[in-house]
């Protein structure tokens, strides 16, 4: 289970991902544990295997109306298929790995793996129940699940 | 009045966004990119073929990951010059990457003035 720091950590890691990154700040909700099931995802959702002392994993879901735009913020012209999914693991792997700061290196991160929400679900390891951050940037929505014994 | 070569840049990210970004934003007049690998193993082929003196390296990376390569990479060319441009935002690993042979450390996300300012800064050791 996640401490109210460790949520902290998080939060200020999608808030720092997009005001430096997107030049322009994201309003990062109230943190929520998912109680109903599974949380649904967005069309892309991008993983970080975490290891180490924690074990379970990062999440960042979006869809692809709002990674769209987020590269155009980045100035990158090249919107394709391969860029999206490129996208959504760079935004998990970034803020999984600055999460390092507060967690130590013991907090071991994968390279990301992205799928698509093909079930609409997120698949949560099985000893951890998903904290869920809402992330409301211009007009759209996405969240960062964290998912750590 | 002699113009002086630019130095060559190796762009080392897993994440295209990345590569094109670093690409796209280095300013520098001294800089010229020669290429760009997905990983480590990428990166020291690339590495034999076009002889970099300046190399931004990020970590987290599958089949070979950054600290490995930076190592790498200065036993084959001790006077490369390496940024490692990473997510890991833990002091122990930017510790790590410099005692491995890197000289510098950028953390993402980074603005393009940031990145600017860190390749000067590593210039400056050239």
């Amino acid at each position: 289970m996640l401490t109210d720091a460790e949520i902290r950590t998080f939060v200020d890691g999608a808030t720092h991902y997009f005001e430096v990154a997107a030049r322009q700040p994201a309003a990062v909700g109230s943190p929520y544990l998912a109680t109903d099931g599974p949380p649904a995802v967005h069309e892309y959702t991008g993983v970080i295997g975490i290891s180490g002392r924690r074990k379970g994993a990062v999440c960042f879901t979006a869809p692809r109306s709002m990674l769209m735009v987020l590269l155009m913020r980045m100035n990158e012209t090249d919107t394709s298929e391969a860029n999206m999914r490129d996208l959504i693991g760079e935004v998990a792997n970034t803020i999984s790995g600055n999460a390092r700061r507060d967690f130590g290196r013991d907090f071991v991160i994968s390279a990301p793996s992205v799928v698509a929400a093909d079930d609409g679900r997120f698949v949560a390891p099985a000893a951890a129940r998903p904290f869920v951050i809402p992330i409301n940037w211009r007009s759209h929505s996405a969240k960062l699940i964290v998912c750590l014994e | 009045m002699n113009a002086v070569a630019p130095l060559k840049l190796m762009i080392v990210d897993d994440s295209n966004i990345i590569r094109r970004r670093i690409e796209r934003s280095q300013q520098i007049d001294r800089l010229q990119v020669v290429g760009a690998a997905a990983n480590g193993r990428e990166a020291l082929e690339l590495f034999e073929r076009t002889d970099p003196d300046v190399v931004t390296m990020d970590l987290t990376m599958p089949e070979m990951d950054g600290i490995e390569c930076v190592e790498r990479l200065v036993a084959r060319k001790p006077a490369v010059l390496i940024l490692v441009v990473s997510a890991l935002a833990d002091k122990a690993t930017a510790v790590e990457a410099i005692a491995r042979g890197a000289n510098g450390f950028l953390c993402k996300p980074f603005t393009d003035r940031q990145l600017n300012d860190a390749l000067t800064e590593l210039l400056q050791g050239a």
